[in-house]
């Protein structure tokens, strides 16, 4: 693991890396209880090029909760590496205050009180106005969206993804990359890239017929900015047929193409670019590793794995700046490229604080111009919540639990699954719980939740090769997101095994009776990846087990034994 | 493990599309034999030749593998978990522009493919790739 010493050290030796960001300033002027806009947006113009990264905003066009994880585990070479540190340990690394803005925008613990005290953050109204700042300082600067974008809320829903596009549209991005965009169908997202007024990049999206580049999205875009050529490289998420369905997008190809990706890089440099910034959907651990694989990249903006560091990380001689989810955070990136090299940089990750920071009255218009359509329907009251509702951690989050009690009641299971996705904003204790609070935690274009029976044996299948998908050692063999959430059921998780071997003691939690390998078992779950799967739509078995309840109170979950991490 | 293939592709169409569930290469010990039958027990050398296959197969049944062997006259692909694991030959002449090609095949599980190519000089050479094939689950 590189420390925080150790990475400056690096940074200066190595290439002579510049390295001074924003961070440590907010605890400071917590203790002045005066944040403002001005001290979130202040920054010094550096060199000659800027990049804005936004990434993973999962269709939040307004300001929301988001508590960050507080269980996020590293394997292999990651063990014990950011962004795998969490709560108090992540404050002690970066220095941060325990009560200070940045403890609450970037860390876990006491999230409840300080979300009363710093209150929601986000909001895309917010987020033009801080683009707008930094194009005032630069007005060339490069606007990058990392995708997770045209997903994840009603009207986004409803609208199949064009709310965010007109939204979007008008904060100017230069290029995007995609992931959760391919579940609206490949003709959907045909229709939408075909008219969008940016370059849609992904050097790994490829025609599945011949396996071939495809036209529509082509792999890189070359931006002229302050006498230098930029070249950004699209890397859109790897494994999308394998984690969403397939089915939905059967003409596009994935992966990770390390290889392509050498020879686009080799390509870029070829045309002349100075500097080579690569737009990736792989997950943090992905792009670390891929910066040691290929060689010539400067800058990696990071998304998927949804991680927000205050400061970027170095591996090999690349910086790999991650950027959150949920429209919380803006990365600034500023450059320093001569003679084909790029000398320093400086960056900031700016946390969207949505009481301090103005929002821009153009975009505020148009957000709410998206909503009115649908704006009853949404904000109908469903029930209340005593307890936190959140989502991020690696094995539950109160909001997954709720929703497992949901299918095991209402789809009268024995076992409930819920995928392990990382999207979806947190409601506090007292918050009344609205139909656009359940989409934000469901919302998809495969929600249907099945009911169906499987055997001891397979559902220990079904376990060990998620974890795999989460816990193999070797970052390219992971898909992101967390452990698939089990209700009813409870297991025992050994991290550092095999396949196969990670899984075992599981458990029916009502009985506390050892489940049976040969036994079939009644289980509810939903987003499954396959087509033509029957039942009600998740967002309508949440909202009826809600309304029975009146008021959602979070008990403690300890079905997840965890060793070896 | 009792359930065949076919019933987890079953299963899994109204659940997950379960395609594997050991990553246990049983053939294994067919491809050693089948590649010391080839190669006579030479040893085999590593680094002339690189093999292109995915990480994680996004459809086992049509997985895309390609090679580039510069100076082989020969190169014999396997799949160590398949119940036949030997894939395909190609044959290059001295006149062969490129030692290359790339094809597709289908992998029953998680498993290694091989490539084993035979050199101008006689020598042998090899690279290995583990293709992961995978339920999935999402993620970000």
């Amino acid at each position: 693991m590189i420390s925080r010493r150790d990475f400056l050290q690096v940074g200066m030796a190595a290439s002579a890396i510049v390295g001074a960001s924003g961070f440590g300033n907010w605890a400071r002027l917590a203790a002045q209880q005066s944040l403002t806009q001005d001290q979130l947006l202040e920054f010094e113009t550096f060199g000659n090029v800027s990049l804005i990264h936004v990434t993973d905003i999962h269709a939040q066009l307004k300001p929301i909760y988001f508590r960050e994880p507080s269980e996020n585990i590293g394997v292999g070479s990651n063990k014990g590496a950011v962004p795998h540190v969490t709560g108090e340990q992540f404050r002690n690394l970066y220095g941060i205050q325990d009560g200070s803005p940045s403890h609450y925008a970037l860390s876990s613990g006491d999230f409840s009180s300080l979300a009363k005290t710093y209150g929601r953050v986000g909001g895309l109204d917010r987020v033009a106005t801080v683009i707008k700042a930094i194009r005032a300082e630069r007005p060339d600067a490069i606007l990058l969206d990392g995708g997770d974008t045209w997903h994840g809320s009603y009207t986004c829903f409803k609208t199949a993804g064009q709310d965010m596009v007109n939204v979007m549209n008008a904060l100017n991005p230069d290029a995007m990359t995609f992931h959760w965009e391919f579940t609206l169908g490949s003709e959907r997202v045909n229709e939408i890239v075909e008219s969008l007024p940016f370059a849609a990049l992904g050097q790994n999206i490829f025609d599945v017929e011949w396996d071939e580049p495809t036209e529509l999205f082509p792999p890189y875009k070359m931006f002229e900015r302050g006498g230098t050529k930029v070249a950004v490289i699209g890397q859109a998420f790897p494994y999308m047929p394998i984690a969403n369905p397939g089915w939905m997008f059967p003409e596009y190809a994935f992966g990770i193409r390390d290889e392509n990706m050498q020879a686009m890089v080799d390509e870029v440099r070829a045309e002349g670019a100075e500097c080579v910034v690569v737009l990736s959907h792989n997950g943090f651990d992905v792009d670390k590793k891929m910066a040691t694989v290929v060689d010539g990249i400067d800058v990696i903006l990071s998304g998927h794995t949804h991680d927000a560091l205050p400061e970027p990380v170095l591996s090999g001689k690349t910086i790999i700046v991650p950027s959150g989810s949920n429209g919380k955070f803006v990365s600034r990136v500023d450059l320093d490229i001569r003679n084909g090299q790029m000398l320093g940089y400086r960056h900031k990750l700016i946390p969207i604080f949505s009481d301090v920071i103005e929002p821009d009255a153009e975009v505020s218009a148009l957000i709410d111009e998206q909503r009115a359509p649908y704006l009853a329907e949404m904000s109908e009251v469903v029930g209340k919540t005593d307890s936190l509702l959140y989502r991020r951690g690696n094995f539950n989050g109160t909001w997954d639990d709720l929703i497992c009690d949901a299918l095991l009641s209402e789809r009268d299971a024995e076992i409930a699954l819920s995928p392990g996705v990382r999207w979806g904003p947190s409601l506090i204790p007292g918050q009344d719980i609205t139909r656009e609070d359940i989409f934000n935690v469901t919302s998809m274009s495969y929600g249907q939740a099945y009911r169906t029976e499987m055997t001891g044996e397979f559902l220990k299948a079904v376990l060990e090769d998620v974890a795999d998908n989460i816990f193999n050692p070797d970052p390219y063999y992971q898909q992101g997101g967390d452990m698939v959430r089990t209700g009813g059921l409870g297991y025992r998780i050994d991290i550092g095994q095999p396949q196969g071997s990670r899984i075992s003691n599981l458990t029916l939690l009502n009985s506390g009776e050892a489940v049976d390998p040969t036994r079939s078992y009644v289980v509810a779950g939903w987003a499954s990846v396959n087509e033509d799967t029957e039942g009600p739509q998740i967002w309508d078995v949440v909202e009826n087990h809600i309304r029975k309840l009146g008021t959602v109170t979070a008990k403690p979950n300890n079905s997840v034994e965890v060793i070896g991490a | 493990m009792e359930l065949t293939r076919r019933k987890i592709l079953a299963l899994g169409s109204s659940t997950f599309a379960l395609a594997s569930l050991t990553s246990l290469p049983v053939f294994a010990s067919t491809t050693d034999d089948e590649i010391a039958a080839l190669t006579g027990g030479a040893e085999l050398g590593e680094g002339a030749i690189t093999l292109t296959a995915p990480e994680i197969a996004e459809n086992g049944n049509t997985v895309p593998i390609a090679f580039d062997a510069p100076g082989a006259v020969e190169v014999t692909l396997f799949a160590d978990g398949n119940p036949v694991p030997n894939v395909a030959t190609f044959k290059f002449g001295p006149l062969s522009a490129s030692r290359s090609a790339s094809t597709r095949i289908r992998l029953a599980t998680t498993q290694d493919v091989v490539a084993i190519a035979k050199m101008e000089d006689g020598s042998f050479q090899t690279a290995k790739a583990n293709v992961k094939v995978t339920i999935g689950g999402c993620g970000g």
